[in-house]
């Protein structure tokens, strides 16, 4: 092989170029891959983020019968309402209008699947956050709104989307949102205060 | 030869000055038709300028800090010297964006500037309209007010929605669990330099590709086909100074119109700024009426129209995305024999009408609270919305149409 006035004698190896074309592509595919992974997790919550996600403790002493408490958990409005036997009654009277009344899907802990979504049933404690799309939905516990419908026994009203919820916080059917408000999990530290963010520890 | 030519001479041997002045201006010949629809073009370039320039300047005293943010926009509006204008002129900037880049994309619309060879110029248009709206998005969300807040909690939910990795997807938009100073620090990154880098670029390959294949024009012909004897379309007249004198005068107009509102009414009636977003963001409290602003609102009530499905919500947020994605889709359902609306048919302009009458009914419906009657309009609009779309091969292949005339329309 010799080069004689400029011009290349030899002919171009095709598959080798190939080939090479292919490896270099290969190897920088995959750097370009790996050097991304930093950048895509430095955009998921820091270690700053996580540790505010720690526990809360809720102080329900003053809470009155039908009041609702609006506190804080991982930035997310935390409900308690105290609901009064009158409430209480009416909750199954729903079951028909609901989407999931016997809470069949995983929105609360073990411990509060059950008819009043709660521990103890006056109390509910709940993530004052709308299924649907996010939104803080607005306490209405008044019956028979004449805004909502007749068939209203008090629960919470999603203002963005119109989504509907009763008083153990089931979602109505027909509302955008498709499963029930989330009961966190907390546990009862005395009889007023209740720690929200951790289960119950076992046997306790 | 003089010291200037001297000059030009020496650039225009380093780099190809006079050529791209004659190629994209003085011997770029565009159809001698252009009518009041051809403003837009230009006045999208203003705005987009408008919108850097006092970009800039805001940057100058915003702090993109959660704990400061809503603070130092009101500083902004009152200790800053003029920081009132700048900031209204960027506020009320966004809507006028948005006001001129519909009208620019309805002309391109009826004049069937969408079609073959003009694919691309549509395609990268639309690609610029989407980049706009996360541009504008994530812009509402730096005021930190309650709509700012309330508005990115709800369109980040959007992502959670996504079947299996969708919680993940919102968590990583996020950076926390809701909507925090991480998310605003880096809604602030892409709102000043990533999203505004790839608008420039995309601006820029949607002229390249316009001045590649020539403008259409309210005929919808192509004056390629008819040239005289040194190749230049009988037809077409230089941009620079025909269009460019033109465009001056959109501008004017247009310019006493976007003032009119930046001095005497910015507010728009709580329209281009929302009462809501004069408070600052509270994460537990969601205002009664949350909505984006006007210019999301038809595909806001699309999102509304549709019930959940499958214990889901994913329904919606598909459909709302494929209001915009139908878009891309145009040139290809349109099986017209003529480009132009002043050449087709009953049928056609009936369904222009349609579409145009259901996005303004989607867009006030967006805006107001949800009841039933609002619902099923919603969805009676959605539908007609989306037949526009789907029925377009149908009813521009059957529509009877005018003979296209050989050279331009043009009154003298």
């Amino acid at each position: 092989m010799s080069i004689k006035g400029g011009s290349v004698q030899a002919p171009t190896d095709l598959k080798r170029r190939k080939f090479l074309v292919a490896a270099t592509a290969a190897v920088g595919g995959a750097g370009v891959a790996v050097a991304a992974v930093p950048f895509i997790m430095n955009m998921l919550p820091s270690a700053k983020a996580l540790g505010a996600g720690a526990p809360v403790e809720v102080d329900i002493s003053k809470l009155e019968p039908g009041m609702m408490i609006i506190s804080e958990w991982r930035g997310q409005p935390v409900w308690v309402v105290n609901r009064t036997p009158a409430m209480l009654a009416m909750l199954q009277k729903n079951d028909a209008m609901l989407t999931d009344p016997h809470s069949k899907q995983d929105q609360q802990p073990a411990y509060c699947k059950n008819a009043t979504r709660s521990i103890k049933p006056e109390y509910m404690v709940l993530i004052g956050i709308c299924t649907h799309l996010g939104c803080s939905p607005t306490y209405r516990p008044d019956p028979v709104a004449p805004d909502i419908g007749s068939y209203w026994t008090g629960g919470w009203l999603c203002a963005c989307h119109g989504s509907r919820y009763d008083l153990a916080a089931r979602v109505y059917q027909g509302s955008p949102a498709p499963l029930n408000m989330v009961v966190p999990p907390h546990f009862y530290l005395t009889d007023t205060r209740i720690k929200v963010g951790v289960d119950p520890k076992k046997g306790a | 030869m003089s010291a200037g030519q001297k000059l030009l001479n020496w650039i225009d041997d380093r780099f190809p000055l006079t050529a791209s002045w004659k190629a994209h201006l003085s011997e770029y010949y565009a159809p001698k038709n252009f009518n009041f629809w051809y403003f837009f073009g230009s006045l999208a370039l203003l705005v987009l300028v408008l919108q850097i320039v006092t970009g800039i300047f805001l940057v100058m005293n915003y702090q993109p800090n959660a704990k400061l943010a809503f603070g130092s926009v009101e500083y902004i509006m009152r200790d800053v010297d003029w920081g009132w204008l700048i900031r209204y002129l960027h506020a009320i900037g966004a809507s006028a964006f948005f006001v001129v880049v519909y009208l620019h994309m309805f002309r391109g619309l009826i004049y069937g500037s969408y079609r073959k060879p003009r694919e691309l110029i549509w395609i990268f248009g639309v690609v610029i309209y989407v980049a706009l709206m996360a541009e504008a998005f994530m812009g509402y969300l730096l005021p930190w007010g309650q709509m700012s807040f309330w508005g990115a909690q709800v369109i980040i939910n959007l992502f959670n929605s996504i079947p299996v990795i969708g919680p993940d997807i919102g968590l990583w938009i996020r950076g926390d669990y809701v909507v925090s100073g991480a998310t605003l620090n880096r809604f602030f990154s892409f709102h000043v330099i990533a999203v505004p880098i790839v608008l420039l670029a995309l601006v820029v390959a949607h002229i390249i590709a316009l001045h590649e294949v020539g403008s259409n024009n309210p005929d919808g012909i192509e004056i390629k086909k008819h040239k005289d004897a040194n190749g230049i379309p009988l037809d077409g007249i230089p941009f620079h100074p025909y269009y460019t004198v033109k465009d001056i005068v959109g501008v004017a107009v247009f310019l006493i119109i976007f003032s009119a509102f930046v001095f005497f009414w910015p507010s728009g009636g709580g329209i281009l700024l929302e009462p809501d977003n004069f408070l600052p963001a509270n994460p537990l409290v969601t205002p009664p009426e949350i909505r984006p602003l006007w210019y999301f609102t038809p595909f806001y009530a699309i999102l509304r129209a549709i019930p959940p499905m499958f214990d889901s919500q994913f329904p919606g947020v598909l459909v709302m995305g494929l209001a915009i994605v139908a878009l891309f889709f145009l040139p290809w359902l349109d099986r017209s024999p003529v480009k132009s609306i002043r050449h087709r048919g009953g049928l056609y302009k009936f369904f222009v009408a349609i579409f145009v009458i259901s996005f303004i009914a989607l867009g006030y419906l967006g805006m107001q609270p949800v009841t039933p009657v609002h619902t099923l309009f919603g969805r009676i609009f959605s539908v007609l919305y989306f037949l526009f779309f789907v029925l377009m091969p149908w009813y521009t292949r059957v529509d009877k149409t005018k003979p296209e005339p050989e050279r331009v329309t043009f009154k003298h």
